[in-house]
């Protein structure tokens, strides 16, 4: 069995508390003396980092929400001079949704850590040619996984997304054999390679996809189709990226990197944390980041968490893949959604907010429809005129979400209500 | 004299346009002419009627999105090139036609072609000048 960091992957529970307890401790101490903003949620709260001597005093600690990461936006929640920074990533919202994460040479090498963990849990050894085939840039994925093949020493293949045909073209070329990207663009370079009759040119031996939902038959799917083995990853910018949980050959649930993110599972509803087993919201603390640690944020991600032994001989405790949201966020071909967002749009564009989204997987692919009622302010006499606001609408939805939906006029008050109220979205995705 | 010419966005599904003409035909509004745009999604269906602004609050009343806008109805005969003739002054005069369709009615040797240009104005001072008839709504539905 391999191991990126053996001492910590296997680490004795008593070893881990210890070390997430002096952690903690520490961190709350860093961010209290250096964080205006949480300095004032724990005053109002009455706690001080004195309180906080172990993870069993995590509770006593206020949670923390993506609204107020964008109350905090830009600069808010950064716990170190500006000079120790060196990088930022951003989730894929909208402005008033976006979220900027700030690095430190340290925090970056931790979660290249982490992604290194992933790899190797999934038979990486610098031996492998790794082709990293999530988008670089602000989003995590291409970096976080990245930056995790540069410190196993595999030969790493920044592809970045798109363009399939070069995709296919290098993987071939260079014999790529472990694959990072999407599920859904993993199954869709499946088909491809498929239908090229090139299956028997690639050499993948192992696939780590993340980013969005996806089942078990979708693994078995793609396994079969690219004869590799497929394994989970999650993480979020908010905690680091690509790598806060990764999944080892027993596909049985993502091992937390708890050595440096503390996770808990609470009652969406009430707050407190639900005992080992039981399904609620992931909360995650970073425990050793140094530039933008966060405390109890909560996820909005429903999962169950568990310690029972692994087969692979790793400690670290183990998510189940997330089961659903708290919020109406939508996960759309690997990119967050809000459909507030969309609503900003069509207003923007001056449509009315009498819309509906309409989600469906076909062939592995996510296929996104936005449906909106045409007024008689948009409408014209000519098709011309009415294509040209389509295509105003659809260019101001991409450079919004990043996607492109599909979007469809329909008639005044087609849209379906449900006592009285719009219903907004139809997701037909079986997952 | 332009006459009006009213639109209805209607969507492309079965029996969309049957609900449309029904509605119409129910208020004892008299279709003479029409054409349909369609896209993948949706069509504009334009109509020439008796009455389209009694027409229109009727479509509005029943949820529909619908415009009046003023066409040029020129009236050719039924003859070999004379739509030809028309499309010529046009050109010549640099303006721009959005779309057209035609329609006869009972009366022999005639036949009606309503134009969508740019430029009313323009497009009714040139057919005056080289004789092309234009229709009123009196004649269409004489």
């Amino acid at each position: 069995m391999n191991y990126f960091q053996r001492e910590m992957e296997c680490a004795s529970r008593e070893t881990m508390r210890d070390l997430q307890s002096a952690r903690l401790a520490e961190t709350v101490r860093h961010v209290y003396d250096n964080v205006a903003y949480y300095r004032r949620l724990m005053d109002e709260r009455g706690v001080t980092p004195a309180d906080i001597r172990s993870v069993d005093d995590l509770p006593k600690l206020p949670l923390l929400t993506k609204d107020d990461l964008r109350d905090a936006y830009p600069y808010g929640l950064l716990a170190v001079p500006l000079e120790e920074t060196v990088r930022i990533q951003s989730t894929s919202g909208t402005t008033g949704r976006r979220v900027v994460a700030f690095y430190t040479q340290p925090d970056i090498d931790i979660w290249d850590e982490c992604c290194a963990r992933a790899i190797v849990a999934a038979g990486g050894t610098r031996a492998d040619v790794v082709h990293v085939c999530y988008g670089y840039g602000l989003f995590t994925g291409g970096p976080g996984l990245n930056g995790g093949s540069h410190k196993v020493g595999a030969l790493t293949l920044p592809m970045s997304s798109g363009n399939t045909e070069r995709q296919i073209q290098f993987m071939v070329d260079l014999g790529a054999t472990i694959l990072c990207c999407t599920p859904s663009y993993a199954a869709f370079l499946a088909e491809t390679i498929i239908e090229k009759g090139l299956r028997d040119k690639i050499k993948l031996k192992a696939g780590i996809f993340g980013a969005e939902a996806w089942s078990e038959e979708m693994r078995r799917d793609i396994e079969q189709k690219l004869g590799l083995k497929a394994y989970d990853i999650y993480g979020l910018t908010e905690i680091s990226g690509p790598g806060v949980s990764f999944e080892c050959a027993e596909q049985t649930g993502m091992h937390v990197n708890e050595d440096h993110f503390l996770v808990e599972c609470i009652d969406p509803d009430t707050g407190e944390p639900l005992p080992e087993g039981e399904k609620g919201e992931a909360v995650f603390t970073s425990i050793s980041k140094k530039a933008f640690p966060l405390l109890r944020y909560r996820t909005r991600d429903i999962c169950v968490l568990s310690r029972r032994p692994c087969s692979c001989g790793r400690t670290l405790i183990k998510m189940s893949k997330p089961m659903g949201r708290t919020d109406d966020m939508l996960i759309i071909r690997g990119v967050n959604v809000f459909p507030s967002q969309i609503e900003a749009v069509l207003l923007n564009c001056g449509f009315p907010p009498n819309y509906q989204i309409i989600i469906d997987r076909v062939n592995y692919t996510d296929n996104f429809e936005v449906q909106v009622e045409m007024t008689p302010e948009m409408f014209s006499d000519t098709v011309k005129d009415i294509a040209a606001k389509e295509d105003e609408l659809l260019g101001s939805l991409k450079s919004m979400l990043g996607i492109s939906p599909k979007v469809t006029l329909t008639a005044p008050r087609s849209i379906t209500r449900s006592e009285g109220k719009a219903v907004r979205i139809i997701d037909k995705r079986k997952i | 004299m332009a006459i009006e010419q009213i639109s209805v966005f209607v969507e492309n599904r079965p029996g969309a346009l049957a609900e449309v003409t029904a509605l119409l035909g129910g208020a004892g509004i008299d279709l003479r002419a029409l054409s349909i745009a369609d896209t993948e999604n949706f069509g504009i269906l334009r109509l020439i009627v008796s009455e389209p602004r009694r027409a229109l609050e009727v479509l509005r009343a029943a949820d529909y999105v619908g415009s009046a806008t003023p066409v040029l109805a020129v009236s050719l005969a039924d003859a070999p090139g004379s739509l030809a003739g028309v499309l010529r002054v046009l050109a010549d005069a640099e303006i721009n036609l959005e779309y057209l369709y035609a329609f006869i009615t009972r009366q022999a040797g005639h036949a009606y072609v309503v134009l969508r240009v740019t430029d009313n104005d323009r497009a009714e001072a040139v057919f005056a000048e080289k004789g092309v008839e234009i229709a009123d709504h009196g004649e269409i539905f004489a």
